[in-house]
């Protein structure tokens, strides 16, 4: 065998390995529906609309229960909200503040700079809250799971009725694609719940599809400038490689 | 260093400053005029590469930690700021968390160069055993770096991996209260592993220097694993092998960048986006990919040694498992006194490849069962008897198949000089 040929089968099975992992691990799960996203690919970018929508959706409906504690409201720039209107949306929560010149903490409305307000004080709340089961954080959950954003689309969306033999006890719920397919959190949305500003379709499906872009972009908010850089360095690399291999080749010349 | 022969600038500054500390003397003798064989193919350019590789990671890291904050309350958070709020922080952390994978990928490409080409013979048996403790040293570092963010692998793999050493006798349980600080993995865990994933990135630096001077002793090994003879069959390395490493790992970053900007995640596990919770256990706990085939030989042994049908043990199951996973290592180390073959390229001993290419082979079905639940099957085989049939062969290649190939195998012919065997493959291609 030569090395070449060597090389090849390396890189061949450099590629297969992850591949044949990635297909075994979640081979006990029913894999969630395989989505187009506007975000995914070389060149996806975020749809600021969806994303607004999104957003609508999460506050509406989600943050409830769920918190997102690494979001500030100023973060929604990039969602193309201008200052002003990022101003009143803030402006629209109550947070505490303090302590003061006299030691007491106090309420005040919210500001650009503030977090977004958790549902509720503590872990420990959330729990008792919801039968022992406390309601993830949201910022980060897209990365935080396998098949990150078909996945939290499947669980929106796969709510059925559990199999004859399934023993759920009370605040179970069956979801398709859950991991096990019992899940603590009852079906979040339904058809008509949200009222959308523009002409989308308020459906559970297109809910789903809008909060999942939301919480993608929420958990990678520099990924339109992090593909714009990659192009621009791999362009840069890809010419300074091609003319290095001009030098290597003319200063070899000689030596062949 | 000081007392040899110094060369002639024709810059005064150059030759004022070389006068008095011979750096530049230095510098055109071990990098400008540095004899080198001529005929290395591209698997000479990982040395470099990886070298590149350590130098992107310390200069990263040290800008990734004056924003870090080794706290269990903060960690987490304080790697989300990064991401987050740090000016062009989420590209130190891509560079950072994806350079190491690309670090081990050029080491292990490295390591595996010198096995085909047996750079690990006599006379270069003190440059093979650094590079050995330069891994080692790496694994230490990388292990450490990977709990930093205090995700839920961070933590439950930093818990998994310091219970090995519970496995030794008697000293065991001591040790690994030593190693945490405390009575679990905690706080004073997160610093210290801080404190040392800072610090073992300059030992890396310090054994690499060794390495290379080793390297400048000695000389490059090259494809025929014939030491060069004559001025023939070598080439200065600048500006030969500078340019041809230039563009190797031009090549290596385009690789890498298409990770970094389109991919980050993809080399990470997504359990490390849960901040680290001591409550709930990860359904299936894995080391980062470059540590999978370790992995594999540690779980592989699920059996006891002792006197059948006893219930004397002399070692557990789980010892047995951390002296197989711990002897793979060691066996790099005494590697050179293994294989005494006389010919070094496996170019010119048929039998030393092939066995060399299942080795290979296992050590990548060792990394898949690492990835895998214990208790998985493929096509109907358990895993684990895949992964013990593994760890066995990674044994006997170095203790039977190396040995008994001393004594059995011709190899075919060596050619005369490097430069016999460049001319041959030049008149070959024509």
């Amino acid at each position: 065998m030569t090395m070449k040929r060597f090389a090849l089968s390396l890189a061949a099975a450099a590629v297969l390995a992850p591949a044949a992992a990635a297909i075994a691990k979640e081979a006990h799960d029913v894999p969630p529906p395989h989505m187009h996203w506007h975000f995914s690919g070389m060149f996806g970018t975020y749809d600021k609309a969806a994303l607004q929508r999104g957003y609508k959706v999460y506050r509406e409906v989600c943050a409830s229960c769920h918190s997102m504690k690494q979001m500030s409201f100023r973060n929604l720039e990039g969602l193309g909200y201008d200052e002003s209107q990022i101003k009143a949306i803030a402006a629209e929560y109550t947070v505490e503040d303090g302590p003061n010149d006299e030691g007491d903490m106090f309420e005040r409305p919210g500001r650009p700079s503030d977090r977004f307000p958790a549902p509720f004080a503590n872990a420990k709340a959330a729990a008792f809250a919801n039968n022992g089961a406390a309601p993830p954080d949201l910022s980060l959950i897209v990365k935080a799971r396998h098949h990150g954003p078909d996945y939290v689309y499947g669980i929106l969306t796969g709510y059925e009725e559990p199999p004859a033999d399934a023993h759920l006890q009370p605040g179970q719920n069956w979801n398709k694609y859950m991991p096990g397919h019992v899940i603590a959190m009852a079906k979040p949305l339904s058809d008509g719940q949200v009222a959308y500003e523009d002409e989308s379709p308020a459906t559970v499906d297109q809910y789903a599809r809008d909060v999942v872009q939301f919480l993608t972009w929420a958990g990678d908010p520099y990924m339109e400038t992090r593909k714009r850089t990659g192009a621009k360095a791999i362009m840069f690399l890809l010419v300074f490689a091609g003319i290095m291999y001009a030098v290597k080749r003319k200063i070899w010349a000689s030596v062949h | 260093m000081g007392s040899s022969e110094r060369a002639t600038f024709n810059n005064k500054v150059v030759s004022w400053i070389d006068e008095r500390l011979p750096v530049f003397t230095l510098m055109q003798k071990e990098y400008g005029v540095f004899p080198t064989p001529r005929n290395f193919n591209y698997f000479w350019n990982f040395g470099a590469i990886a070298m590149f590789m350590l130098i992107a990671m310390i200069a990263t890291g040290i800008f990734l930690a004056m924003n870090y904050t080794a706290h269990v309350d903060m960690a987490f958070d304080s790697v989300e700021r990064i991401d987050r709020d740090v000016n062009w922080g989420w590209l130190l952390r891509d560079i950072h968390m994806n350079g190491a994978s690309f670090f081990f990928i050029a080491v292990y490409i490295h390591i595996f160069r010198g096995l085909y080409y047996g750079s690990y013979k006599k006379p270069r048996e003190i440059l093979w055993i650094l590079g050995v403790v330069i891994f080692l040293l790496m694994m230490a570092t990388a292990f450490m770096g990977y709990v930093l963010p205090w995700g839920q692998m961070s933590y439950w793999g930093a818990t998994v991996i310091t219970n090995l050493f519970s496995a030794i006798p008697l000293v065991g349980d001591g040790i690994v209260k030593w190693l945490w600080g405390g009575f679990a993995v905690d706080n004073p865990t997160l610093n210290r592993f801080f404190a040392l994933h800072y610090l073992l990135p300059f030992v890396i630096f310090a054994v690499v220097f060794l390495h290379v001077w080793a390297l400048h002793v000695s000389g490059s090994n090259n494809p025929t694993g014939i030491e060069p003879k004559g001025k023939q069959d070598t080439l200065p390395f600048h500006p030969y092998y500078t340019m041809k490493d230039t563009f190797g790992l031009l090549v290596y970053l385009v690789i890498f960048c298409a990770f970094v900007f389109y991919a980050p995640d993809y080399l990470g596990h997504p359990d490390n986006y849960r901040e680290a919770n001591a409550l709930v256990t990860p359904a299936h706990i894995v080391p980062e990919w470059y540590f999978l085939p370790f992995y594999a030989m540690l779980r592989a042994i699920t059996f006891d040694v002792g006197i059948p049908g006893t219930d004397i043990v002399f070692i557990s199951a789980k010892l047995g498992g951390v002296i197989a996973m711990f002897g793979s290592i060691a066996l790099l180390f005494v590697l050179p006194w293994l294989d005494t073959h006389p010919i070094r390229s496996a170019r010119y001993r048929p039998q030393f490849r092939l066995f060399l290419m299942i080795f290979l082979a296992a050590f990548v079905v060792l990394g898949y069962v690492g990835s895998q639940p214990a208790d998985a099957a493929l096509a109907g085989v358990p895993l684990q008897v895949i992964g013990l049939l593994g760890t066995a062969y990674y044994y006997a290649f170095f203790l039977v198949v190396l040995p008994w190939l001393n004594k059995t195998e011709k190899g075919k012919d060596v050619p005369k000089s490097i430069y016999d065997a460049v001319m041959a493959a030049e008149g070959k291609k024509k």
